[in-house]
């Protein structure tokens, strides 16, 4: 599989599948899931990250997400960006069906 | 065509209801993602990227009319309009929600279908050749064999829980279209000398982390033998294969460990075991019972000259192009075997919308006796048209953006979904077929070009066959960045090889040059009527390797 993240990685947010679903959602900084990565919270540095996924937990007790982990994003004027091709691909959709996922319902998702 | 008998249906009908339950305890917290998931997977039901995934199973590819319909049903009601025909010759839909899975399985149900053993360690979905019944040279229909190991190894309680997942192929003529040497057991159907029908098994083939091409272990199992040998080839895997580690729990790794002669000699030693309680000889009654499933249909007495056909194929171009490249010969006169390509130039390979699987379904119903046939090339098959027919199937496929003429030239490519979809992809596989089919979109140049197979994987797992396409192109990650490895020479024929690795791996934005070098050379030196395959194991891999890194 490709990497979420990277060793080193200073930005970080909190994604997992939906249950009930499996629709993508990210840990927003208000403790609520959000389907856009722009909202999520972005953790900075280590302690920060564990932290973000500690927060994750009682979602998962919940039995509301599936698989939460942390992956790397930077901030780009203001936006948040997803590092590495997969997380791209998955805050958006295919990127050969572009009438498909968030891409398709979402205004803020980025290439 | 094969029907459920009773105990089919209750088994099945079962399973749904189990399940049922199962996705309620799951959406009320009673049970643990832990407790569920192999619950999930046992009824074909992965994660992906964006949404789960659901597998359908397509016992040896065959489907009638009706289940078409169904499939492109549930493609509208549940899901995004759309399913992706695999390698396996089954479909999967890349967006149930698990809320929704237990109505879809009824739904499959109603029309005989389900998703059992398309996961797991077990025996999988039995594939074959999509010519079956229409091969001319066919010794005899495979999927009679098919479905007697479908039976034997359904819910066998000694099987489901093997080192790893077990594949099954299939082949009855001579032209190997189901890639039997690359599955765990491979079945090529023969006569002896005495005119009578029995088999020759291969073991240990595969793809994925370590390719295997398996190894003829069976000159010539009789009729009467077929699951005591399996069952003896199944026991010493069972008991030899290894548990400890997931790259080395296949089949291949056995044999190629032990080697062929081992493997054989410890077959044979259980084979006469079982022999000897006779409990797992096959019933002739049996096995007549199964084959009046696959009985020829009510052919008609036909004349094979059709001046209609070649009057029509002089008047049209494109019609011509799809004759000769989508349709093939079959064993009655007048009939012919036609090939829809689900390789649109730019399209996704294998991918087909529920308009589609209507209009292929009309067509199945009106011109091929209600029945098709998915190939392991990602295509569909109608089996049985007749020839004086072809314009009419030609012109509605064309209205439904069906009649794409490239069956076997280099457009009509493998690809798994790779990163757009998959969730244990490096890179994407699918936009790289598609940049390959816009550069060589251009069918006069498909055809001077002529037979060529590019299979492209998003990892190592090899879902796309990258091994063994003539071109292999496998995705990977290098920090981040999708790279890609390509590799010539593979083939998944009678001649299977594995292919060679070309060099260093290419960018996304290189690979379209990379294969046209690839395609340069072959055409500079090919001989007369060479196609890649013939040209690349005539020259090896050097000139392509000295011409293709060679600074612009
Ligand atoms: C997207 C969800 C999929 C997942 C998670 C998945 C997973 C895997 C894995 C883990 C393997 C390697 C297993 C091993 O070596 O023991 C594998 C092999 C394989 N898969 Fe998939 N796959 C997916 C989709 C597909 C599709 C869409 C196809 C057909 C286009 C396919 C066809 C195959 C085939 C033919 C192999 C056999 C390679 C071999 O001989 O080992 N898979 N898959
Ligand atoms: S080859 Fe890899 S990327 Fe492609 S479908 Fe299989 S597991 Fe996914």
């Amino acid at each position: 599989m490709a990497q979420h993240t990277r060793k080193g990685a200073k930005e970080q947010a909190l994604t997992a599948n939906r249950l009930i679903d499996g629709v993508v959602v990210y840990l927003t900084a208000d403790g609520k899931l959000s389907e856009s990565l722009q909202d999520a919270e972005v953790a900075e540095g280590k302690e920060a990250a564990e932290a973000l996924l500690t927060r994750a937990t009682p979602f998962v007790d919940a039995n509301e997400i599936i698989e939460p982990y942390l992956f790397a994003v930077e901030l780009e004027d203001g936006r948040i960006r997803a590092v590495s091709v997969r997380e791209t691909i998955r805050q958006a959709g295919p990127t050969v069906r572009l009438d498909l996922g968030k891409q398709a319902e979402l205004a803020d998702v980025h290439g | 065509m094969y029907r459920y008998d009773e105990f089919d249906h209750s088994l099945v009908k079962e399973r749904v209801e189990q399940f049922r339950g199962q996705v309620a305890r799951r959406l009320d917290g009673d049970i643990t993602e832990d407790e569920f998931k192999p619950i999930r997977l046992m009824n074909g039901l992965y994660l992906q990227l964006h949404a789960y995934m659901l597998r359908v199973a397509v016992p040896y590819g065959t489907l009638s009319s009706k289940q078409l319909r169904k499939l492109a049903d549930i493609a509208r009601k549940y899901d995004r309009g759309y399913g992706h025909f695999t390698t396996r010759q089954n479909l999967q839909y890349n967006w149930p929600a698990l809320k929704d899975v237990p109505a879809i399985l009824d739904e499959l149900a109603s029309v005989e279908m389900h998703c059992i053993q398309t996961s797991g360690n077990c025996i999988r979905n039995v594939t074959s050749d999509q010519y079956a019944g229409a091969a001319k040279d066919e010794v005899e229909d495979p999927r009679i064999i098919s479905e007697v190991i479908r039976q034997w190894s359904t819910f066998h309680p000694e099987f489901s829980f093997l080192p790893r997942k077990f594949k099954i192929a299939v082949s009855g003529t001579e032209a190997d279209r189901a890639a039997i040497k690359v599955h765990d057991i491979g079945i090529q159907i023969v006569t002896n000398d005495k005119g009578e029908v029995g088999y020759q098994v291969y073991v240990g083939g595969g793809l994925g982390r370590t390719p295997m091409i398996g190894k003829k272990i069976g000159d010539f199992v009789p009729k009467a033998d077929l699951l005591a040998y399996l069952e003896a080839v199944m026991r010493v895997y069972n008991m030899n294969g290894r548990r400890d580690n997931l790259y080395k729990s296949r089949i291949k790794i056995l044999v190629h460990e032990i080697g062929a002669e081992e493997m054989q000699r410890q077959v044979e030693e259980e084979f006469a075991e079982i022999r000897k309680t006779g409990a797992l000889n096959l019933p002739q009654d049996e096995i007549d019972r199964i084959k009046a499933y696959f009985a020829d249909p009510a052919f008609e007495d036909l004349s094979d000259d059709a001046a209609e056909l070649d009057a029509a194929i002089a008047a049209d171009k494109g019609f011509a192009h799809w004759v000769k490249n989508n349709t093939a010969a079959h064993k009655k006169p007048g009939y012919a075997i036609v090939n829809i390509s689900l390789k649109p130039i730019g399209g996704t390979p294998g991918d087909c919308s529920a308009d589609q699987m209507d209009a292929v379904a009309a067509l199945a119903e009106k011109y091929s006796f209600d029945e098709l046939r998915v190939t392991h090339e990602q295509n569909l098959t109608l089996a049985h048209v007749r020839k004086a027919d072809l314009k009419a199937v030609y012109d509605a496929l064309k209205a439904a953006d069906l009649a794409t003429a490239n069956v076997n030239l280099i457009t009509d490519q493998i690809a798994c979904p790779g990163l757009d979809y998959c969730n244990l992809a490096n890179a994407r596989s699918i936009p790289i077929a598609q940049e390959i089919s816009n550069r060589f979109a251009d069918i006069e140049r498909q055809h001077d070009i002529g037979e060529l197979k590019i299979n492209t994987s998003g990892c190592i797992n090899a879902c796309g066959h990258h091994h063994v396409g003539h071109i292999g192109i496998l995705g990977v990650d290098k920090k981040g960045v999708e790279y890609y490895q390509v590799t010539l020479g593979g083939s998944a024929d009678e001649n299977t090889a594995i292919g060679d690795i070309l060099g260093p791996a290419f960018t996304e934005q290189e690979i379209p040059d990379a294969i046209e070098k690839i395609v340069k050379i072959y055409l500079d030196t090919r001989q007369d009527g060479e196609r890649f395959i013939d040209t690349y194991r005539r020259v090896g891999i050097q000139p392509f390797k000295e011409n293709v890194y060679e600074a612009h």
